[in-house]
């Protein structure tokens, strides 16, 4: 193999983790709040959201790392207003989740639009962060640059896995957790406020969600655009059934997504005659497919979709 | 004191009907804020809002032009959710609906109107249809949840159009990617001289009858019914549910089919990328606030047409941001759910 | 035999719900060391009074005393600390999970991670001591309903609870697993344990109980001591007036069979199997009664006779129509009733007018072409209605409004309009009240007194006697044995109910 080829594998391989990292928090989130019984499709208004409040605290103030606090935050109010009307009104959860995603989606390119675009004709952008890397484990050959010469976040990404996981099947909040998405009425019966849970459940998702927003604008491109998200937010949904609404597997569908999203970069970039959307729908194409695969044996959490209504 | 909630027996019928109505003003008076926060005298804005939209003859031409596929969305939503098949994939049928009768549209220059407009039409038609197909069969063969595949099936086809236009089929004058322009025998009649009110809005109307009375007086509305309240009492009940949620999905794709070459045909008269600025999830807002009911819907899409077309006209006079008018759209529809609650619900305060 | 000692008082407790009250200023005393029973029909108030002793509900008015000092819970984790554990009907575990992450749900801890082996640990000593066996790492869909309501104690008991409520607990269990449960009842009596028993049973308050409490229609009407009272005396406190607990049954001649099932096989939801090589017929004219405490295959018996489910190997047959692989539409062109033992859930679309769910098997009899008559439809959904006795002011208002006994009287009217050959009943009886009870056994020896057949799933034995011409059993998707009722000896039919005997024609 000639170092050309090495060179190109490297540069994929590195390029999937960087990819892969907001389909990671996204998802990640995702599962938290299916595990406890929301479908969230508010997800991809909070990543909307994130990417623009991250951009636009991270550019007037110069601070990126206070953009992705920023963005964090607003998570967890759109967190909040999902909880409120999924939880406390019972509303429809697929509906209340579109109506947050339209209307996040205006509203974050509003707020870009009244704050940012009076500047000047050129388009405001950040330095995106850069990435941090781990010294002597960079040098290994091949591994040392995919894993080890990443972004913050990307980093803190593949800690929160494990972490997830830990906490999710180890302990007895995660317990608690599950209980809730599975069986709610048991919950109660056992002493969990099932609305508190699923509250917090849904200020995790929105706050991590927000986060892989933020990075889109503040580390992937240093930019805010309509569309940034290129609807990752959907794709998160999907992962998390292929991931089987497991932390671990998530890992591994965040990894697959951005694994064939950085091939599809790169063949763009060799130049084929082919039209570059091509490549652009292949990782969608291939979600859907992953989706239909392990349809049969996913096994989501039995409460999933269902509201819990109170007695009182 | 404390807050006490207690489900009444009957959902409140004045509520009900007051529900959209007061939504709507609740999302005008919050969206009010951002709009104050840019800058803008809010009263001013809506006043430019109503008056852009409904003001002048013109305007209002205009209004129903936006009015037509949004229309033809809601109603396509509308259907689909009525026995729970949750097709958020309208804007993909639209765009395929629209590709597929613009490839006939383009080389249809020797066959008369009469001929070639309802071959569009239906190959429209069959266009949106196809492409609502596939997500409901594997729903109903391998339980896939069409939320994410019809979903995740708007950015294919999306993509797939954009990589259509953007490659063997660019216009070669222009460079542009769209479709060369249609013939004139597709073209829809302008029905209103020194308008763009086209023959789809017509069309568009019909559809709605069409769609009323299959709720209303049909079998198959009948059956719909059923299977979007419980689906596994109807099957019991001898009803084919599978075969009818496919049916309702194709029907239903078919239906946002239309919307697209509607407006291939009676705006665009190309085929191009931006046929929609995403009319099939307006759709979604218009089925919800439209309570899935026909005149419902038919209100709901007026409503968002005014909104539409008037907050582009606000724009262009005050300089808010047209991002401003999906803001508002979702902020109806949250405020809805919000009021759907009370209508089920009664809240009173208690002494404790 | 108990102390005096009082250690759970209830006075004057209100509690109400939309359109009704479910308790009427009820007052419930609770010695400590007793067994005390909570006697009353179905929606008498009996799991409402005790769901408001567990911290589940608050009640409008009146006040709650535990160990004499008052209290007011705002969830069970406030009942639970007063040790009180309560055993639902309907069991409060997670199927997903195993027996130790159930037990240990929700219980206030220090330790933010599990600590699975010393729960392991403590599981099996308190199995033990109080003849609860289970393994600890079994998955609870793995469990049988017996097993499954042992880890329901071991919640209770794990966190120390003195009083301890059960609701029905043994609607689920065969003859002899009641026998166990009440040995494991006397052993916490023995250990101070102080027990609430609701049932509305009378055999078993009578077998188990130390003092009695009868509820009616929300109001205690009595509290007795059982050496004081008798099942006649208790009857009466508990319906009001002088209940006869035999139906009569005149003599019918039998016709051709209705209904023929030869060796037929099939797996239930998760791929088990649940019926093994099944067959018997029905006759016009008679009731068949399948008995069986459930879970033993009767639901997917039902499934396969509606053409909601398929059959692995065997042959159906309808009126000497081939139905092996019919179709739910199939059964319902062929004139065979159903009444699901999910009302809810498969019988009814509970969002839809009354009008719809009345006509939802014969509205292709109202259709012109496409279009329905809903006109001609209303007609006879109305006539239907006031027929079979549902009670609501407008058919077009939302199934939902309608109490229990109305929906499946709505049920029957639909399927009994229709003059089904065939009936299929299952569980029709279930959680009703007295009167509505009796109205559906009534009418179901109606069919049978105008030739139809009927084939009755039920697992209230005494339905099962009192109605049908002949009995299967059915134990772990087997018939263990057909008899004729005249000739049969209850014993015999407890041991087919719990596998240990098999008999009759096969």
């Amino acid at each position: 193999m000639s170092i050309l080829d090495i060179t190109l594998i490297t540069g994929v391989l590195a390029a999937t983790l960087r990819l892969a990292t907001p389909l990671i928090y996204g998802t990640i989130g995702e599962t938290f709040s299916e595990r406890a019984g929301v479908l969230n499709l508010g997800i991809e208004g909070m990543m909307l959201m994130g990417a623009s409040t991250g951009f636009l605290v991270g550019y007037s103030s110069g601070n990126l790392w206070l953009g992705v606090i920023a963005a964090a935050m607003m998570g967890i109010v759109l967190g909040l207003i999902m909880a409120f009307l999924t939880v406390s009104i019972g509303a429809q959860q697929h509906v209340a989740g579109l109506g947050l995603t339209i209307a996040c989606s205006g509203f974050s390119f509003y707020i870009y639009r009244v704050t940012i675009e009076k500047v000047g004709g050129v388009q405001p952008h950040v330095e995106p962060f850069a990435t941090i890397p781990i010294p002597y484990l960079n040098q290994i050959p091949i591994i040392g640059e995919v894993l080890f010469d990443q972004h913050a976040l990307a980093y803190l990404g593949l800690i929160l896995v494990p972490v997830s996981a830990f906490i999710l099947f180890r302990t007895r909040f995660g317990l608690a957790l599950r209980a809730v998405g599975e069986n709610p009425n048991a919950a109660a019966t056992a002493g969990i406020d099932v609305f508190k849970m699923r509250y917090l459940c849904l200020c995790i998702a929105g706050a991590l969600s927000a986060i892989g927003g933020a990075w889109l604008s503040l580390a992937q491109s240093g930019m805010f655009l309509p569309g940034l998200t290129q609807g990752r937010g959907w794709v998160c949904i999907a992962l998390v059934v292929f991931a089987n609404w497991s932390p671990l597997r998530v890992l591994a569908g965040a990894l697959l997504f951005g694994g064939i999203d950085a091939v599809q970069l790169s063949l763009q970039s060799v130049g084929w005659q082919i039209p570059y959307q091509l490549f652009l729908m292949l990782p969608y194409v291939l979600t859907i497919a992953a989706l239909i695969a392990v349809s049969r044996r996913a096994r989501a959490p039995a409460a999933l979709l269902s509201s819990y209504k109170r007695e009182d | 004191m404390e807050v006490v909630v207690e489900k009444r027996l009957l959902p409140s019928r004045s509520l009900s009907i007051a529900a959209p109505v007061l939504s709507t003003l609740a999302a005008l008076l919050i969206s009010a804020v951002p709009i104050y926060l840019g800058g803008v005298n809010p009263l001013y804005g809506y006043t430019q809002l109503l008056r852009g939209a409904v003001g002048t003859k013109l305007a209002l031409t205009e209004t129903f032009v936006i009015f037509a596929p949004l229309l033809l969305c809601g109603i396509a939503v509308a259907l689909a959710f009525t026995c729970k098949f949750w097709n958020i994939g309208a804007e993909g049928q639209l765009y395929c609906g629209g590709l597929i009768g613009s490839l006939f549209a383009v080389y249809a220059t020797s066959i008369p109107s009469v001929i070639a407009i309802p071959v569009m039409m239906i190959l429209g038609f069959v266009g949106g249809a196809a492409w609502a197909a596939w997500p409901a069969i594997l729903k109903v063969k391998l339980k896939v949840d069409e939320v994410v595949t019809t979903l995740l099936g708007n950015w294919v086809m999306t993509y797939a159009v954009a990589a259509i236009l953007f490659g063997p089929w660019k216009n070669p004058v222009t460079g542009w990617p769209e479709s060369p322009v249609i013939s004139d025998t597709t073209n829809y009649p302008i029905l209103i001289p020194g308008s763009r009110f086209h023959l789809g809005i017509i069309i568009a109307m019909l559809v709605a009858v069409v769609f009323y009375i299959i709720i209303r007086k049909t079998k198959w509305g009948f059956e719909l019914l059923g299977i979007g309240g419980n689906p596994t009492a109807t099957n019991a009940a001898g009803i084919n549910v599978s075969r009818q949620i496919i049916l309702a999905a194709v029907v239903s794709g078919g239906i946002a089919g239309l919307a697209g070459i509607g407006q291939v045909a009676g705006i665009e008269f190309h085929m191009t990328t931006d046929i929609s600025p995403g009319f099939g999830y307006t759709g979604v807002v218009i089925a919800m606030v439209g309570a899935l009911s026909p005149i419902g819907v038919v209100l709901a899409s007026f409503l968002m047409a005014v909104i539409v077309q008037g907050t582009q006209a606000m724009h262009r006079a005050t300089g808010v941001p047209w991002a401003l008018a999906e803001t508002i759209q979702g902020i109806i529809l949250l405020c809805l759910l919000v009021g759907l609650f009370f209508t089920k619900y009664k809240v009173r305060l208690r002494m404790r | 035999m108990g102390s005096d000692e009082v250690i759970v008082e209830m006075i004057g407790i209100v509690k109400t719900f939309p359109g009704v009250t479910a308790n009427d200023h009820v007052s419930f005393r609770l010695k400590r060391g007793e067994i005390h029973a909570l006697l009353g029909e179905n929606g008498a108030g009996k799991t409402t009074l005790m769901n408001v002793l567990y911290g589940m509900y608050r009640p409008d008015d009146g006040e709650i005393r535990v160990n004499g000092k008052r209290v007011l819970f705002d969830s069970p984790q406030d009942a639970i600390a007063m040790r009180i554990g309560m055993i639902h009907q309907h069991f409060m575990l997670v199927p997903a999970m195993n027996v130790i992450e159930n037990v240990i749900l929700g219980l206030r801890s220090n330790r933010f991670v599990i600590d699975e082996a010393s729960a392991d640990k403590r599981i099996m000593e308190l199995g033990s001591t109080y003849g609860l066996k289970v393994e600890p790492h079994s998955f609870i869909w793995q469990l049988s309903v017996g097993e499954q309501q042992r880890v329901e104690i071991l919640k209770a008991v794990y966190r120390e609870a003195h009083i301890l409520i059960l609701d029905e607990p043994t609607a689920v269990l065969t003859p002899n697993e009641t026998k166990d449960l009440f040995r494991i009842l006397r052993r916490m009596k023995d250990e101070g344990k102080s027990i609430v028993y609701i049932s509305h049973k009378l055999e078993e308050v009578m077998e188990i109980s130390d003092t009695i409490t009868v509820l009616r229609n929300g109001k205690a009407v009595a509290n007795v001591l059982k050496k004081d009272t008798n099942k006649i005396d208790l009857a009466k406190m508990m319906v009001g007036r002088e209940v006869i607990f035999t139906l009569s049954k005149p003599p019918t001649k039998f016709g051709e069979p209705v209904l023929q099932v030869s060796n037929i096989s099939t797996l239930n939801d998760r791929k088990m199997p649940a019926l093994r090589n099944v067959s018997f017929d029905v006759k016009g004219g008679e009731i068949l009664g399948i008995a069986g405490v459930s879970g033993n295959g009767q639901r997917e018996l039902a499934d396969v006779l509606t053409g909601r489910r398929k059959v692995t190997e065997g042959k159906i047959t309808v009126c000497g129509t081939n139905v092996t692989d019919a179709t739910p539409r199939d059964m319902v062109d062929l004139n065979v009733g159903f009444i699901p033992e999910d009302r809810v859930g498969v019988g009814l679309v509970m969002n839809l007018p009354i009008l719809n769910n009345a006509i939802i098997k014969k509205y292709r009899d109202f259709s012109k072409g496409p279009l329905l008559d809903y006109s001609a439809a209303t007609d006879y959904a109305k006539r239907i209605v006031k027929e079979f006795g549902v009670k609501t002011p407008n058919i077009a208002y939302p199934t939902r409004t309608l109490s229990g006994g109305n929906l499946q009287k709505l049920i029957l009217a639909r399927e009994l309009a229709r003059d089904p050959t065939l009936l299929i009943a299952s569980q029709p009886t279930r959680g009703l009240d007295v009167g509505a009870t009796e109205e559906i056994r009534a009418r179901l020896l109606d069919e049978r007194g105008r030739g139809r057949g009927v084939l009755l799933i039920s697992e209230d034995l005494d339905e099962i006697l009192s109605l049908s011409d002949r009995i299967a059993v059915i134990f772990q998707g087997e018939i263990m044995g057909i008899v004729e009722t005249e000739n049969a000896k209850l014993e015999d039919i407890g041991l087919m109910m719990a596998g240990s005997k098999r008999m009759g024609e096969n």
